[in-house]
C-alpha cells in the first residue's frame, strides 16, 4: 500500500475549558474521496482548521505529515503553499467582484508591477472549464446563485494546484440539482488526481461518494471505515456518530402535558430575501399546555429560523401559511406584537443578539417588559430593582448585585439574565433556542430544573436543541428539522439519538 | 488625611464620570490665571454661556442620534436655514413670534422625519442621508436670503431670546435678585433629590458613597451651582437662552434617564438586534431620535439668529461638527449605547471655554483650531482607555 497522502497523528487542541480535539489520528489515502462525518460540536472543523494552518503549529499537539513530510503551518498560506485548500460553509468571495478577480484574489498574475488582466481572464476560463462552468468570467460573483458561487470557490483552489481539497458541508446551502452537480464534479477531480476530505452532514451523499469515511465524536476519532470493503452504510455511521454517553442528569419528568392545544402553525413556509431561497417548507405543528416540544436537528437545518419566522418575523422573511393561537387565527409583524400575545423567544446568541452586555443586569431583564414597571411611559427604579432582585433570586444568578454590568458574568448566569427577561415577560409560550449551550453542567441541570418548573406552572416550551441527550431527557415530544421542513416528529417514549440522527440527516 | 485618601479612591474609580468635570474646572482654571481674572468675570461667563447655547442644544441632540449609532450632518445648516424661516415669518410675513417659534420648531421635526425616513425605511446610512441634508439646506439658506441677503430682524420679543435676561426683583441693589433666588432654590432641590435617592439605595442595600464622600459631593456641587449663579448675578442675571437650555437638558435629561422611551433608546444603541427580539422597534425610535434632533436644530437656529438679530447666509456653518465634538468630548461613544446628556452639555461647555478663552489671551485662529483638535482627540483617547480599563 502507498504511504498515505495525508496523516495527522495525536492530534490535541484545547480551549479553555474544552479539549476540543483529544489525540485525534486522521489519514487519507492519495487520489480518494474522504468523508469526516460526526455530530455539531464532534471536532470536525476544528481539525480541518488545524490542518489549514488556522490553528498554527504550537497551538495544538500532535503531528502532521504530508506525503510522510511533517509540517508546520504557521497560517493559512503555508498550508495552500502545500497543496491544501480549504472551502468553508460560509463562501470566502467577495460578492461586487468579477468571477476572474476573485479566482486570482491574493494569487494575482502580474507583469512586473501591473496586473496582466488578460493572462487572468484566459486563465480563469481555464478553470471554470475545469469545473464545468460555463459563464463569462467577468460576471459579477452577487449575481450569480450559490450554487455557482460554491463551483468558483472550487476554480479558486484549483488555480492554487491543490492537492488536498477540503470542503466543510459543500451542499449544505445547495438544492438537490446543484448538490448531484457537486458531487459530480469532485468525482472528476478525483479522476485527475485531487484528494478531497469532504465535511457532510447529509449522509446519503457521504454513502454515494465517499471511498473512506472517518467518524469523530466528542473530540475524538471514533472509526474509518473503507467504503470499498462494504464499510459504510446509514446505521453503521449514525450509531458511531451518536454513541454519546448521557451522563447528563435531568430532573425527573413529574409534569403532564394536557391536550390543550397553545399554539398551530399550519403549511408554515418562508422565502429568506437575502438568500433568495426557501428556508422553510410546508411545516405543521402543535404545542400543548404544560409540554416540552423538543425540536431537534442539525445546525443550518431551518430550526431557528422556524423560530424567528413565528416571533415576529424581525428579519423579514416572505411568509406564507398560518399560525393559530388558543385557536385563533395571528399574524406578528414586530417580536413586539408577539410578545404582547403571550410569546417569548431565548436566542441561541445570546452575546450577539441577546443581551445588551454594556448594561447592567435589572436593564437587561426588565427590557422586554417595561410596560409593567412603568405608569405613564416612566420608569419606576425602584420596582425595576425589585424584579430583578426576585429573578436573581428565583434563577440563581450569580452576580453581586443587580447594577452589574452583564458583560462580567459568566456564560451560565448571562444565559440565566437572558431566561429572566423572558419570564419577566410572563409568556404562555417560551420557545428556548439552544438554552444550554457553552455553559457549564451545573448551570444546565438548573436550567432543566426551571423549565419542569414551568411547564408544571401551565407555561409551554418549545426546546430548540443539537444536543440529543438533552432532547431525549426533556422533551414530551420531538420534531426533527431537516432542510426546512419537519422530517418526523417522535414521542419521548419512541425517540431515541439514532432515529432522531436518521431523520436530521435525511 | 483618610479624608483625603477616601477622595483620591473615590475619583480614581469614577474618573469617567468625573474626567469632565474636572476638564473643565482645569481649564477654566488655566484661562483665569493667564487673562488675569477677566475670563472668570461675570461679563465674560454670561457672554460664554449664550454663545454655548446653539450649540448646546445641538449637543443634545446629537448624544441620542450617536447613541443609536447614527450620525446627523445636516443640522448646522438645517439650523442656519430654519433661522432664515423665522427670520422671514418675523420680517415678510409679519407673524408674531408665538407662532413663528411653534411653526419653525415643527418644521424642524419634520426636517428630522426625512432624514429618519431615508434611514430606517429606505436603509441609507445616516452618514449618506444626512450629508446630502447638509448640501440641500446650505442650498436652501442661499435660496432664501438670495433677494435679500442678511435680514434684520426688528422683533423685540424675538431677539430677547438670545440676548435678554430674566427681569429682576429689587431688593439688594447691586446683584440680580431673582438670579440669586434660583440658585438658592436649585442648591435645595439638588441636596433634596440626592439625599432622598441615597435614602432609597441604602434601603435597597446598593454601593453608595461614604458619608463623609457623600457631603463632599453635596458642597462641591452646591459651591459650584453657587459660584456660576453669583457670577451671573453680578452681570444681568440668568439670561433667556441659558433658561432655554436648563430647560431642554432638564427634559432630555429626565427622558433619558426615566422613561421607557430613554430605555429602550439605549438598549438600541447598546445591541440593537437584541433590542429588536425584545419588542422594541428600531424604526420608530429613528423616527423619534432624529425628529428630535430636527427640532432641536430648528431650536438651534431660533438662538442663534435672535442672538445675531439677523438671518445670515453664512448661519449654521460648521454647528453640526461643533456639536459632535462636544458629545465626544462629553464621553459619549462611537460604538453606541453609551453617553450622558449632561455630560454633552459639558463637553460644549469646555470647547466654548476653550474659544473664548484663547480669544481672550488674543491666541491666533489658526493654533485655537489645533488646541481644540487636540483637545478633542484627548478626551476620546482618555474615554477609550479607562473604558477599557474598567473591563
Amino acid at each position: 500500500m502507498t504511504p498515505p497522502i495525508l496523516e495527522m497523528k495525536n492530534i490535541t487542541k484545547e480551549f479553555p475549558g474544552v479539549k476540543a480535539l483529544d489525540n485525534v489520528s486522521f489519514s487519507v489515502q492519495e487520489g480518494v474521496i474522504h468523508c469526516l462525518v460526526g455530530e455539531n460540536g464532534a471536532g470536525k472543523s476544528t481539525l480541518m482548521k488545524v490542518l489549514s494552518g488556522v490553528y498554527p503549529y504550537g497551538e495544538y499537539s500532535g503531528e502532521i505529515l504530508i506525503r510522510g513530510v511533517p509540517q508546520r503551518f504557521s497560517g493559512i498560506r503555508d498550508s495552500e503553499k502545500a497543496g491544501i485548500g480549504i472551502i468553508y460553509q460560509e463562501l470566502a468571495l467577495v460578492p461586487e467582484m468579477t468571477v476572474y478577480e476573485n479566482i486570482f484574489l491574493g494569487n494575482e498574475i502580474r507583469r512586473g508591477m501591473v496586473m496582466d488582466w488578460n493572462e487572468t481572464i484566459r486563465r480563469a476560463s481555464q478553470m471554470l472549464r475545469k469545473v464545468r462552468l460555463d459563464i463569462n468570467p467577468a460576471t459579477r460573483v452577487k449575481d450569480l446563485g450559490v450554487g455557482k458561487q460554491q463551483l468558483i470557490e472550487i476554480a479558486k483552489a484549483l488555480s492554487r494546484e491543490v492537492k488536498i481539497l477540503i470542503l466543510d458541508e459543500p451542499t449544505s446551502a445547495l438544492n438537490e440539482d446543484d448538490s448531484q452537480n457537486l458531487l459530480n464534479l469532485l468525482r472528476d477531480l478525483k479522476a485527475q488526481g485531487v484528494t478531497c476530505i469532504m465535511i457532510s452532514h447529509k449522509l446519503k451523499e457521504v454513502i454515494a461518494i465517499a471511498d473512506a469515511v472517518t467518524v469523530l465524536r466528542d473530540g475524538r476519532t471514533i472509526c474509518t471505515l473503507d467504503a470499498h470493503k462494504g464499510e459504510v452504510s446509514e446505521n453503521v455511521l449514525i450509531k458511531n456518530m451518536v454513541g454519546r454517553e448521557i451522563n447528563h442528569i435531568f430532573p425527573p419528568k413529574e409534569h403532564q402535558p394536557s391536550d390543550e392545544v397553545v399554539l398551530e402553525v399550519r403549511n408554515w413556509g418562508a422565502y429568506d430575501p437575502n438568500l433568495g431561497r426557501k428556508i422553510l417548507k410546508n411545516i405543521n405543528l402543535k404545542l400543548h399546555k404544560g409540554e416540552i416540544l423538543g425540536i431537534a436537528g442539525l445546525m443550518g437545518s431551518g430550526r431557528t429560523e422556524l423560530a424567528l419566522s413565528l416571533f415576529g418575523n424581525s428579519r423579514g422573511y416572505h411568509l406564507e401559511g398560518e399560525l393559530y393561537l388558543h385557536g385563533q387565527r395571528r399574524q406578528f409583524s414586530h417580536p413586539h406584537e408577539a410578545i404582547r400575545a403571550g410569546l417569548a423567544y431565548l436566542t441561541e446568541d445570546r452575546k450577539g443578539n441577546g443581551l445588551i452586555l454594556i448594561q447592567d443586569v435589572k436593564q437587561n431583564i426588565s427590557l422586554a417588559n417595561l410596560e409593567e414597571i412603568s405608569r405613564n411611559g416612566i420608569v419606576d427604579n425602584n420596582a425595576e430593582v425589585k424584579i430583578a432582585n426576585q429573578y436573581k433570586m428565583v434563577l440563581n444568578i450569580k452576580t453581586p448585585s443587580v447594577e452589574q454590568k452583564v458583560m462580567n458574568l459568566s456564560g451560565g448566569n448571562q444565559q440565566k439574565v437572558c431566561l429572566g427577561r423572558w419570564l419577566f415577560a410572563r409568556p404562555e409560550v417560551l420557545i428556548l433556542d439552544e438554552p444550554t449551550r457553552g455553559i457549564d453542567v451545573g448551570a444546565k441541570y438548573e436550567i432543566y430544573t426551571i423549565m419542569t418548573q414551568l411547564v408544571q406552572q401551565g407555561m409551554s416550551i418549545i426546546m430548540i436543541s443539537s444536543e440529543l441527550p438533552e432532547i431525549l431527557g426533556m422533551s414530551d415530544r420531538i420534531y426533527v428539522v431537516s432542510s426546512g421542513r419537519i422530517a418526523g416528529e417522535l414521542s419521548a417514549s419512541e425517540a431515541t439519538q439514532e432515529k432522531i440522527m436518521q431523520l436530521a440527516t435525511d | 488625611m483618610s479624608l483625603f485618601r477616601n477622595a483620591q479612591k473615590v475619583l480614581r474609580e469614577n474618573i469617567r464620570e468625573y474626567g469632565m468635570y474636572i476638564a473643565l474646572f482645569v481649564i477654566m482654571a488655566i484661562f483665569t490665571i493667564t487673562t488675569r481674572g477677566t475670563f472668570i468675570s461675570s461679563r465674560n461667563i454670561s457672554n460664554l454661556l449664550n454663545q454655548t447655547g446653539y450649540i448646546a442644544v445641538l449637543a443634545v441632540g446629537m448624544t441620542l442620534v450617536i447613541v443609536i449609532r447614527h450620525i446627523d450632518l445636516s443640522v448646522g445648516f438645517l439650523a442656519g436655514f430654519l433661522g432664515a424661516v423665522a427670520a422671514i415669518a418675523l420680517v415678510f410675513w409679519k407673524l408674531p413670534t408665538w407662532v413663528v417659534i411653534p411653526l419653525v420648531l415643527g418644521l424642524g421635526v419634520l426636517a428630522g422625519c426625512i432624514t429618519a425616513f431615508l434611514v430606517a425605511q429606505l436603509k441609507i446610512p445616516s452618514f449618506v442621508a444626512s450629508l446630502a441634508g447638509w448640501l440641500i439646506y446650505r442650498g436652501a439658506i442661499l435660496l432664501v436670503t438670495a433677494g435679500t441677503g442678511t435680514i434684520i430682524i426688528p422683533d423685540a420679543t424675538y431677539n430677547a431670546i438670545g440676548n435678554g435676561y430674566i427681569p429682576d426683583i429689587q431688593v439688594i441693589p447691586g446683584v440680580h435678585n431673582l438670579t440669586l433666588l434660583l440658585g438658592v432654590v436649585a442648591i435645595l432641590l439638588f441636596i433634596v433629590n440626592e439625599i432622598s435617592d441615597r435614602r432609597k439605595k441604602l434601603a435597597y442595600n446598593f454601593e453608595v458613597l461614604s458619608t463623609d464622600m457623600f457631603i463632599l459631593k453635596l458642597l462641591f456641587m452646591s459651591g459650584l451651582i453657587g459660584a456660576i449663579t453669583w457670577v451671573l448675578a453680578g452681570y444681568n442675571g440668568l439670561s433667556w437662552t441659558v433658561v432655554v437650555v436648563l430647560v431642554v437638558v432638564a427634559i432630555y435629561h429626565f427622558v433619558t434617564t426615566q422613561t421607557v422611551l430613554g430605555r429602550h433608546i439605549y438598549a438600541i444603541g447598546g445591541n440593537p438586534e437584541a433590542a429588536e427580539l425584545s419588542g422594541v422597534s428600531v424604526k420608530k425610535l429613528i423616527y423619534v431620535v432624529f425628529g428630535s434632533m430636527g427640532m432641536l436644530s430648528a431650536l438651534s437656529g431660533i438662538l442663534f439668529s435672535s442672538r445675531l438679530q439677523s438671518a445670515t447666509t453664512t448661519a449654521g456653518t460648521l454647528f453640526e461638527l461643533d456639536a459632535i465634538a462636544a458629545a465626544y468630548v462629553g464621553g459619549v461613544s462611537a460604538a453606541g449605547g453609551v453617553g450622558k446628556v449632561i455630560g454633552s452639555i459639558i463637553g460644549a461647555l469646555v470647547m466654548t471655554s476653550l474659544t473664548s478663552g484663547m480669544n481672550l489671551m488674543g491666541i491666533d485662529i489658526s493654533l485655537q483650531y489645533i488646541v481644540r483638535g487636540a483637545v478633542l482627540a484627548f478626551a476620546v483617547i482618555f474615554d477609550v482607555t479607562t473604558r477599557n480599563r474598567g473591563k
